[in-house]
């Protein structure tokens, strides 16, 4: 047990001092600050007046959305195809649509854009919305209270059943007039964003590990290590030291990501009209989104709104569980990169140079490229059969299954996916362990197939 | 005393048998020379001693009891095909494989600095080790091996790599660990090395031991009773005077001296030849032929297939 420490010692402290990791760990939260900021940037630079046509087939929004200073609405009364049709001549920045709905209380609308439309005019639209649906079921709910005197007024109950949450589906009206689903929803961007993250983590890291095993055996210092520890005790403290750089640099990003966003924030908030930090206005967006919360009044949701480009995207960010989040890729990147970085060990025993290891790699790197090759369908569709069984499978579970959680996961299937991904990697590292043992004292031999089945059963 | 025994160890790699029933005992303090062609199986008995490889059969013993694997603890090994990490410095790298030896950090440290200042390293400490030449590292290499003091040192083709001059150190070295109470095992193909380090042999070909014993008694049992003379030219034949049980191999010219190796029978003595001789010639040079280990080798490997084995 004490030697497995000084190996992963050795492992890790060699690769947190190389320069390589230094500017990995800088350039990394740079580059996703930029992701969080740009955008913010040109939220509060693009105050131009965006005009938002809308077509009201419930009727009950009509004279609901009050302009701001940078959004219009005027009401069309045409039917919705015509509009689309004369959308790109309308010079309109967006087509809101809310269809009608056979039950009494609309909850969803469309949102027609040429481009994605901005973050902050949906949400406007969100918010008006919910505040007019919510009203509405109050005033049915204490209706029904007056009338049925026996049941004792409970707000919490009240305030529970009036609850609701609207969904703006946004579509691009493209040039040659298709349609198609354009992604500006948080969780789209947070599972695509976490989903490469983790695969890009594991590819790096467990070639990390492969060079780390193809460069002993090069060096020929192994067989002086394996006469003082064994095989498996050098593998797993090789994984495992490289799995902590991996995590630390994690850790770094999200630590200085979140430095940066927060400073940057300030920054640009401190420009609005805003006397509030950056924290409070944060907590404040993420209080509206929260639907446990009484909703604001008319006007001060609309004041509110004027100026506010900038915090409204971490308004959006915060009510995204980052906790959770971050506990769900530091789980499957773990496991997951456990997993694959003991295939990749064994890889680099069986190997004598880099440049053998292409036949060996194609089968590990299929699982992980597909699964990213598959991604627009997890997004489409998080919660369908494919979606399902590619994050259940273990080789494709990591990157599935983050794409998947900002949608929402039912835990069962968290709970099954991370358990057979434990399994796998369990199963994985018994099997390399006996591929690493043969192959790394074996010299100038092209290996097969056939022969790592072989040594798979010594 | 014996240090370190096997008994009919074998090995199979995939339907081809590595080691054959193996036997060996190495007496302690002694250095133990492990011989073999190419491809015999001594670096696969080498590593089951090292428990990098575990044996199909057969038992080893160390110390009189069964090998534990706690023992590698008590082994040092220096294996042919070595190396070191390069990116590293040669201190950091040191203190890690001598702890993984088992020296405690404090220890290691200790003892390092010792021996980087007796082999004249110290300068070396914060160096990369890809930026020393081959000779240094093999230095570094060979003062890992020894660092945690076992009683079981095995050197793989040592010399290979090395100038004259760092070989005759290294060669001192390894006395100096034999006379600390080290018992070595040593293997390599230079038989001049053998002949100047060796006590003992065991010569193991196609998976077997073919030839084993102190190195003295080998060479008396491969005498051949053969001599070589010098003499000054006289105008008979050689084979004229000689009795004729006695054989002349070879009959030469050296400047203006002749030359001849001659074998006699096994009954009678080098006295007889002399006798038979002086009458005759003016004798410069008189002396047995004792074969060298490189002939008994050769002859040992290639009379093997008669499969022969002598254990003495």
């Amino acid at each position: 047990m004490h030697k497995i420490i000084l190996i992963i010692k050795r492992e890790y402290l060699t690769r947190v001092r190389k320069k390589s990791f230094l500017v990995m760990t800088i350039l990394g939260p740079l580059l996703m600050a930029a992701i969080v900021i740009v955008p913010v940037y040109m939220a509060t630079r693009g105050n131009e007046l965006k005009t938002v046509a809308v077509i009201d087939q419930t009727g009950f929004f009509f004279e609901k959305f009050k302009d701001t200073d940078n959004i219009k609405f005027h009401y069309l009364v045409s039917d919705i195809a015509s509009a689309k049709a004369n959308f790109r001549k309308s010079g309109d920045y967006a087509l809101l649509f809310i269809p009608r709905t056979e039950v009494s209380i609309p909850t969803n609308a469309i949102l027609y854009g040429e481009n994605n439309v901005s973050i902050n005019v949906i949400s406007y639209i969100r918010n008006v919305m919910t505040k007019k649906v919510e009203d509405m079921k109050l005033e049915a709910k204490l209706k029904d209270l007056q009338t049925d005197k026996k049941n004792p007024l409970n707000v919490e109950d009240i305030l529970r059943s009036v609850k609701t949450v609207i969904d703006v589906n946004t579509i691009k009206i493209t040039d040659e007039g298709k349609e198609e689903k354009s992604y500006t929803e948080i969780s789209m961007v947070l599972g695509t964003f976490a989903g490469i993250l983790i695969y890009f983590f594991i590819f790096m890291f467990g070639s990390q590990v492969m060079r780390g095993v193809i460069e002993e055996k090069t060096n020929r210092i192994i067989e002086v290590i394996i006469s003082s520890v064994k095989p498996f005790e050098l593998m797993m403290g090789k994984i495992v030291g490289v799995g902590l750089v991996g995590l630390t640099q994690f850790l770094l990003w999200v630590i200085l990501t979140f430095g940066i966003v927060t400073v940057a924030t300030s920054t640009f908030t401190s420009k609005g009209s805003t006397k509030h930090s950056a924290e409070q206005s944060i907590v404040q967006n993420a209080a509206r989104y929260n639907p446990d919360n009484l909703p604001l009044p008319d006007s001060a949701t609309s004041k509110k709104y004027q100026n506010e480009g900038a915090s409204e995207i971490f308004a959006a960010l915060s009510s995204v569980n980052f906790p959770v989040m971050i506990g769900a890729f530091v789980f499957f990147f773990l496991f997951g990169y456990l997993m694959y970085g003991s295939l990749f060990a064994a890889i680099g025993g069986a190997v004598d140079s880099e440049a053998d290891t292409q036949q060996f790699m194609l089968p590990i790197t299929v699982p992980l490229i597909l699964s990213i090759v598959m991604m627009q369908y997890f997004i489409q569709d998080p919660s369908g059969q494919v979606a399902f069984w590619f994050s259940v499978f273990p080789l494709t579970a990591p990157v599935a299954m983050m794409i998947r959680i900002p949608f929402g996961v039912p835990y069962w299937q968290v709970a099954l996916s991370m358990g057979i991904l434990i399994l796998a990697f369990l199963g994985t590292t018994w099997m390399a362990a006996k591929i690493y043992r043969t192959g790394i004292l074996m010299y100038g031999k092209k290996v097969s197939y056939r022969e790592l089945w072989k040594w798979l059963r010594y | 005393m014996e240090l370190f025994s096997s008994l009919n160890v074998s090995k199979q790699f995939s339907g081809h048998k590595a080691l054959d029933k193996v036997s060996i005992s190495i007496p302690e303090g002694s250095i133990f020379g492990l011989l073999g062609p190419n491809g015999a199986g001594k670096t696969t008995f080498i590593r089951i001693i090292n428990q990098i490889i575990a044996p199909d059969e057969g038992q080893l013993f160390y110390n009189g009891r069964e090998l534990k694997p706690n023992d590698i603890y008590n082994i040092g090994y220096l294996p042919e095909e070595r190396g070191l990490y390069k990116k590293m410095t040669v201190g950091e790298q040191s203190m890690y494989l001598a702890q993984l030896k088992g020296l405690s950090k404090v220890e290691a440290h200790k003892r390092l600095t010792y021996w980087f200042a007796r082999f004249e390293m110290s300068s070396w400490w914060n160096k990369k080790v890809e930026e020393l030449s081959k000779g240094m590292q093999q230095k570094v290499q060979f003062l890992i091996t020894i660092i945690h003091e076992p009683g079981l040192l095995i050197f793989d083709e040592p010399f290979s790599g090395f100038d004259p001059i760092n070989a005759s150190m290294l060669k001192d070295e390894i006395i100096a660990q034999r006379d600390k109470g080290a018992t070595i095992i040593f293997s390599t193909h230079n038989m001049a090395s053998v002949e100047e380090l060796c006590d003992h042999i065991a010569l193991i070909n196609n998976a077997r031991v073919v030839l084993a014993g102190p190195v003295r008694d080998i060479k008396k049992a491969y005498k051949t009773s053969t001599y070589e003379i010098s003499f000054n030219s006289f105008p008979g034949e050689l084979n004229d005077i000689l009795p004729s049980a006695f054989t002349i191999i070879k009959e030469w010219n050296d400047h203006d001296l002749r030359m001849a190796t001659i074998r006699i029978p096994a009954d009678s003595g080098p006295n007889q030849l002399i006798s038979s001789l002086l009458p005759n010639v003016t004798l410069h040079s008189f002396s047995e032929l004792i074969p060298s280990m490189n002939d008994i080798f050769i002859r040992v490997v290639t009379e093997n297939k008669n499969e022969t084995v002598l254990q003495l």
